[in-house]
């Protein structure tokens, strides 16, 4: 397994150098000060595994998970310990290790990595590996640092509200920090449809629809015109 | 006042001289370069910079085994986000002894 490690401190660098070579099948490749040396070694190189340090002074480790494509498993490696619900977010975070490392605690993350899942692949491209949304019946959502499940089959409506989503359930609306394409790819294709630039609607749940609109249980959603022919597609016309 | 020690370092480097010299040229090095940058930043009235030296500083404070330091640091990490330097000369005081220890090395 050919890792890489990214942290602006060379003392932290030097730690777990160390204690990755107590582990002679994972192989150190490079390792980098700054995130944007990383990132251009990542698109030339194959890389199973990154350490990342999620505080540095041009880009946040979240920040740099977002901007690679498909990003490798990763190990995140903090002297925060507040981040640790947010990365619960990602698929591709094994585990978060607080600094300063033990290395009973890093070969504990390192278990965790041999029984960790493929991170989920974004792509285009339907031969390369990903988990498909209709298999989902649930997911969670961090709110006030507790991760709190929701049926997928009770979600009504999706709103996007800047840098906020509003979840409406048939009996509880959440307000979680994500956005709407970040929901959009969890849920199942043929149940949800992205009927506005800021609304995902539950098909099944339309009560009746006009114009420009439909009404699901007590809400009005803009229907844009964009949107309405793969609208009228999922409905069973008579 | 609590006193900066080698036993992480010692845990960790076990029988290896080397690692262990290497960890410590290291500290020599970085330790007094993020003092600086810390100072520059404090200097400059930069607090959300100077937070963020803090913030690297942490690490080099847990190593030297300064358990009730770090937490010091954290609440003046936090405390420069809004602008408050009240715990700046204790936080001195801890980069001072460290860099005393790491010097004597």
């Amino acid at each position: 397994m050919n890792c890489i490690i990214i942290d602006d401190e060379d003392l932290a660098r030097a730690i777990l150098a160390k204690m990755i070579s107590n582990h002679p099948k994972i192989n150190i490749l490079a390792d980098f000060s700054n995130a944007m040396q990383a990132i251009k070694f990542l698109n030339q190189n194959q890389v199973d595994l990154i350490f990342l340090d999620i505080h540095m002074p041009d880009f946040t480790g979240f920040d740099f998970i977002q901007t690679i494509k498909n990003p490798p498993k990763v190990i995140l490696v903090t002297s925060d310990k507040n981040f640790a619900f947010e990365a619960f977010e990602y698929d591709c975070i094994v585990d978060y290790l607080v600094k300063p490392i033990t290395e009973e605690r890093f070969d504990k993350a390192i278990q965790k990595l041999k029984s960790a899942k493929a991170p989920v692949k974004v792509s285009s491209n339907s031969n390369e590996e990903s988990i498909p949304p209709d298999t989902i019946n649930e997911f969670y959502v961090n709110i006030d640092r507790r991760l709190i499940k929701i049926e997928v089959s009770t979600v009504l409506v999706v709103e996007a509200k800047g840098d906020y989503i509003l979840i409406k359930t048939e009996t509880k609306n959440y307000t979680v920090h994500s956005t709407l394409k970040k929901i959009e790819d969890k849920l199942p294709d043929d149940l949800f449809l992205k009927v506005h630039r800021s609304f995902i609607i539950n098909t099944k749940k339309i009560i009746d629809i006009e114009d420009n609109s439909v009404l699901i249980a007590k809400d009005v959603i803009p229907v844009s015109r964009s949107n309405r022919p793969e609208l009228m597609k999922r409905l069973n016309l008579l | 006042m609590e006193q900066p020690n080698l036993n992480y370092i010692n845990e960790l480097s076990g029988e290896s001289l080397d690692f262990k010299s290497k960890i410590i040229a290291i500290l020599k090095r970085e330790l007094p370069e993020e003092i600086e940058m810390y100072k520059n930043h404090i200097q400059n009235d930069a607090n959300s910079l100077a937070a963020d030296m803090v913030h690297k500083l942490k690490h080099k404070i847990s190593i030297l085994g300064l358990e009730k330091s770090y937490y010091l640091a954290e609440e003046f990490e936090n405390g420069l986000k809004n602008n408050s330097l009240q715990l700046q000369p204790q936080f001195e005081n801890i980069l001072a002894s460290m860099i005393e220890f790491v010097e004597s090395l």
